[in-house]
């Protein structure tokens, strides 16, 4: 294996942030000082001006594999990851078929393995994420699955989110919720309002994601089940959540950088590429859920990556799937909105947050997953990011490593810039491999 | 116009600036007379005769014909008005004009139709008047009368009765109304 | 802010310009002679190539668009979508570009989606596209020759014309729209076509056939529909639009008939001198009573009528227009 090390970077370690230099030895951090004489033989990576920190987590990766391998494979969505500064990914169950029993979920974490990075599974909460039935979540969590979720939708049913939760409390897992009540959401495209009213687009209401919150808080509260919240998108839903966490109960929740980054006048065009559930909100959303993130009460930031084959989306916007693609940009955003004076805030909602929600931390211990994520630990497994805060570049569709085009951010300039990925130990940058 | 030598040209857009006038008023209204005089000669009964102006350049020699020629016969002779935008061969050269409407409240079939026009040119524009005359009726001929004859024809068309010729080159424009002619050039 | 549609695409009445609007306005007065005439024919568009491309059948609209553009000598490509191979969850881009690779000038293009004109015309700016109806979005056509009918009549009322008139009459209009805005293309169409030409517009329907937010739109909501009648010069009724899941607004249509129904009883409510609308069509019984339709107030025959020069205007501008300038010949 290579050895590393990385020279005068700002280092982000858990305790503590310096310049200081980094040296990887056989795919785990040797040390972490202020100047080290590396033996011979090393490669020396230069990191001045850039961020030295624990490679991000996404909690929230749709890899289209199986099912949809035209709009995304486990490979190309691994790329996409450690492109974007991701060490560690967790796949969402809504393939097809559903990541809803043991098989499909090894053969997910078989493939993930052959990648660079940690590809971790989320498994379905219910059979077929149909909302019927309870996925064998016990099984699941035998392999290392840690986050359950039907993701795509919620789970409709009360009683059934209910039971859910009874059954995965004593599992030691957490149930994560796509909160939309699709009785109020339905049919919706976009998000219900001043836009959808001009446009005539069937209006997805921001009290559809805030009933659901409530619900399921309530029923957090009956079970004493943890619970994450995926992709939380309105100014109520912040409010909401941030109540329920100081009066303690067990949960959790991410916001999606095109949620703090664009608004519901973004579909104005009718561009299927701003089409995405939960919707885009209002500039006062927005604004809140910015706010949140520069206030630290935001656990993590997560992608909600969502490939489609650019054919779909070439569909009429209320036919037209949603999702939008998030890996390869979600860390500049979020330097955006944090702002680059809050660095340690940026590694706590890209990759401490996260890993400690998906339990991917090397506390952590699980089958078939030998790496480890969310912090710089000497003696743990070399899994780092060197971002680059000041990097500015144009954002190119044709250009991305996911298989995939639909990222709503062609054209737009953006800052920051993961320069080397160091995942399990190896270097990465746009060039391929460092050796 | 004798004010100020710039101004609006119909089709919008362009604005004419006058280098000098050709003819004054006065020269202008005892053309019109004379080409009046010339249509009731040339056509032994004015009972047939129907007065179509060109939009919009030929709508007010139309009317001031009109006027002559019941000074000189005492006869009423209908005028019509009529716009070819729809009927030029060359839409694309030209923007569309600020649409004029095509008044024609007789049957023409039987008819001799004198069309006015204030400057002829390349004649496409009576070119399209002919097109558009025909779903009109059909008239038992077409006489061409013009305020100014610039030259530079392109199509086999002869004016009747002219106003006035006067050569000019192909990059000058010519404004004729019934205060004068000038000579100038669109920007 | 379009200031003219000259060359470009007729996709919306949102942010077009009074002025844009009369030029439309005053072309289709030319028109309306065209279609008085034995040969009602000019040869504008002679050699262009119109396809109209309807994904939602609307026979109505779609022979309207086609009378218009073979009267402006236009050859028609005429694409019954609905009926054809083409079905829902085709890409519209490939829908479109195989007819483009016909050769076409423009499109007339009706969709169940709202946008989906907007998102063609992307696909093929060379290409001019006129929207006749996307979903519950708009239908520009709609509006122009709703607002076109208006100036006609109340322009013959004064004893003057249209052209003359300009958008004189319109000041202060009081135009009331009733029943599903919410649904409506037309309602939102119209709207615009009204508020920019100076109209003050209020709507009336049942709380659920309201949109779901009103911020940005130039109406008042009435409180009370017998006064707001008395109040009109102006009623447009809209279709109640059953087929688009309109049951679960409204808990019956005899009881949206009682409410909002334009009833002989509510005629009586009406100035004498106030003009009644449908833009077809009709559900005769439901929005409006027959007898009230078939009334003198009611100029529903003249909608249609002008149906014709409205969309040979908007073809002609469209498709011929440019915005460069010309010399006198």
């Amino acid at each position: 294996m290579t050895n590393y090390v990385l020279r005068q970077g700002l280092v982000h370690s858990a305790s503590s942030q310096e310049i200081a230099d980094v040296l990887i030895v056989d795919g785990k951090i040797a040390q972490i000082a202020k100047k080290i004489d590396a033996p011979s033989g090393t490669v020396e990576i230069d990191t001045k001006d850039c961020w030295v920190g624990p490679g991000f987590v996404d909690i929230h990766t749709h890899l289209r594999e199986p099912g949809r391998e035209e709009a995304e494979t486990i490979e190309s969505g691994a790329l996409a990851a450690l492109m974007g500064g991701y060490t560690a990914i967790v796949a969402m169950p809504n393939t097809e078929p559903a990541l809803d029993n043991v098989a499909l979920v090894s053969y997910v974490l078989d493939k993930g393995a052959r990648t660079p990075i940690d590809v971790a599974v989320a498994g379905a909460i219910t059979q077929g994420r149909k909302g019927e039935l309870l996925a064998p979540m016990a099984e699941m969590a035998e392999l290392g699955v840690r986050l359950f979720t039907d993701d795509g939708t919620g789970v409709q049913s009360p009683s059934l989110m209910r039971r859910a939760l009874s059954y995965a409390k004593p599992l030691g897992v957490t149930l994560a919720q796509h909160c939309e009540d699709e009785d109020l959401a339905g049919g919706g495209s976009m998000n219900e309002g001043e836009y959808s009213a001009k446009l005539g687009l069937i209006g997805r209401p921001a009290l559809a994601e805030e009933l659901m919150l409530l619900r399921d808080l309530e029923l957090v509260k009956l079970t004493g089940a943890k619970m994450h919240f995926l992709h939380m998108s309105t100014q109520n839903s912040i409010a909401l959540i941030t109540a329920a966490k100081k009066a303690g109960l067990p949960v959790t929740f991410e916001i999606a950088p095109h949620h703090f980054t664009l608004d519901e006048s973004a579909c104005s065009d009718f561009d299927a590429l701003f089409k995405v559930h939960p919707p885009l909100r209002t500039k006062a959303d927005v604004a809140s859920l910015r706010d949140a993130l520069r206030d630290g009460l935001v656990d993590a930031v997560a992608t909600d990556h969502a490939p489609h084959a650019p054919e779909l989306k070439d569909l009429a916007f209320d036919e037209a799937p949603a999702g939008m693609l998030g890996l390869e940009h979600a860390a500049s955003l979020t330097v955006d909105a944090i702002g680059d004076a809050n660095s340690s805030r940026f590694f706590e909602v890209m990759s401490r947050g996260p890993a400690r929600i998906a339990q991917l931390r090397h506390s952590d211990v699980r089958i078939r997953h030998s790496a480890q994520g969310g912090d710089l630990v000497v003696g743990e497994d070399a899994n780092l990011v060197v971002f680059d805060p000041s990097a500015k570049y144009v954002v190119d569709r044709d250009q991305l490593h996911s298989r995939s085009t639909n990222t709503p951010y062609h054209g737009r300039e953006l800052r920051g810039k993961a320069r080397v990925t160091i995942a399990k130990g190896r270097a990465f940058n746009e060039q391929g491999e460092i050796a | 116009m004798s004010s100020t030598n710039e101004r609006q040209t119909p089709n919008g857009g362009l604005t004419f600036f006058a280098k000098s006038q050709l003819l004054s008023a006065d020269d202008v209204a005892r053309g019109l007379k004379r080409m009046a005089h010339e249509i009731v000669e040339r056509n032994e009964s004015l009972d047939d005769v129907v007065i179509i102006g060109l939009q919009t350049g030929g709508k007010p020699f139309a009317e001031r014909i009109v006027e002559l020629l019941r000074d000189i016969s005492k006869s009423e002779v209908p005028m019509g008005m009529l716009d070819v935008s729809f009927y030029r061969d060359d839409l694309s050269l030209h923007p569309v004009a600020k649409s004029a409407q095509t008044i024609i409240d007789v049957d023409l079939t039987g008819k001799t139709v004198i069309l006015v026009d204030d400057v002829l040119y390349t004649g496409r524009t009576i070119r399209a008047s002919f097109n558009a005359l025909s779903d009109y009726g059909r008239p038992k001929a077409i006489q061409l009368c013009v305020m100014v004859d610039r030259g530079h024809r392109e199509l086999p068309i002869r004016p009747d009765f002219v106003g006035k010729n006067l050569p000019t080159s192909e990059v000058e424009a010519i404004v004729a109304n019934l205060e004068g002619v000038w000579i100038g050039e669109k920007k | 802010m379009i200031t003219s549609i000259r060359g470009g695409n007729l996709l919306s009445l949102n942010n077009v310009s009074k002025e844009a609007i009369l030029e439309v306005l005053d072309t289709a007065e030319s028109f309306v002679e065209v279609n008085k005439r034995t040969i009602k024919k000019v040869p504008a568009l002679k050699g262009r190539v119109v396809a109209s491309l309807f994904f939602e059948e609307s026979t109505r609209t779609r022979l309207s668009f086609e009378t218009a553009a073979k009267r402006l000598s236009a050859d028609v490509l005429s694409l019954a979508v609905a009926s054809s191979s083409v079905k829902k969850g085709e890409s519209l881009r490939d829908t479109i570009s195989t007819i483009d690779a016909l050769g076409i000038d423009a499109v007339v293009m009706r969709h169940q989606s709202s946008g989906a004109a907007l998102q063609v015309s992307r696909y093929v700016p060379h290409v001019h596209v006129l929207n006749a109806g996307d979903g519950q979005h708009q239908h520009p056509t709609q509006g122009l020759l709703d607002t076109f009918t208006v100036r006609q009549v109340l322009a013959e009322q004064r004893g003057t014309t249209g052209l003359e008139s300009g958008a004189e009459l319109f000041q202060g209009l009081r135009v009331l729209i009733v029943g599903d805005i919410r649904h409506s293309r037309v309602a939102r169409s119209d709207i615009a076509a009204y508020a920019a030409l100076g109209a003050e517009v209020r709507i009336a329907g049942p709380g659920t056939l309201l949109p779901s937010s009103l911020e940005g739109w130039p109406v008042t909501v009435v409180d009370d529909f017998d006064e707001a009648l008395a109040w009109a010069d102006v009623v447009g009724l809209l279709r109640l639009q059953k087929e688009r899941g309109t049951g679960s607004f409204v808990p019956g249509l005899g009881e949206f008939t009682q409410s909002f129904g334009l009833t002989l009883e509510r005629q009586k409510l009406l100035k004498p001198s106030a003009l009644i609308m449908h833009p077809g069509p009709m559900n005769r019984g439901v929005e409006i009573d027959s007898r009230v339709a078939d009334s003198s107030q009611a100029i529903i025959e003249r909608q249609v009528t002008n149906g014709v020069p409205v969309r040979m205007a908007a073809l002609y501008l469209t498709i011929a227009g440019t915005s460069e300038g010309s010399d006198n010949d």
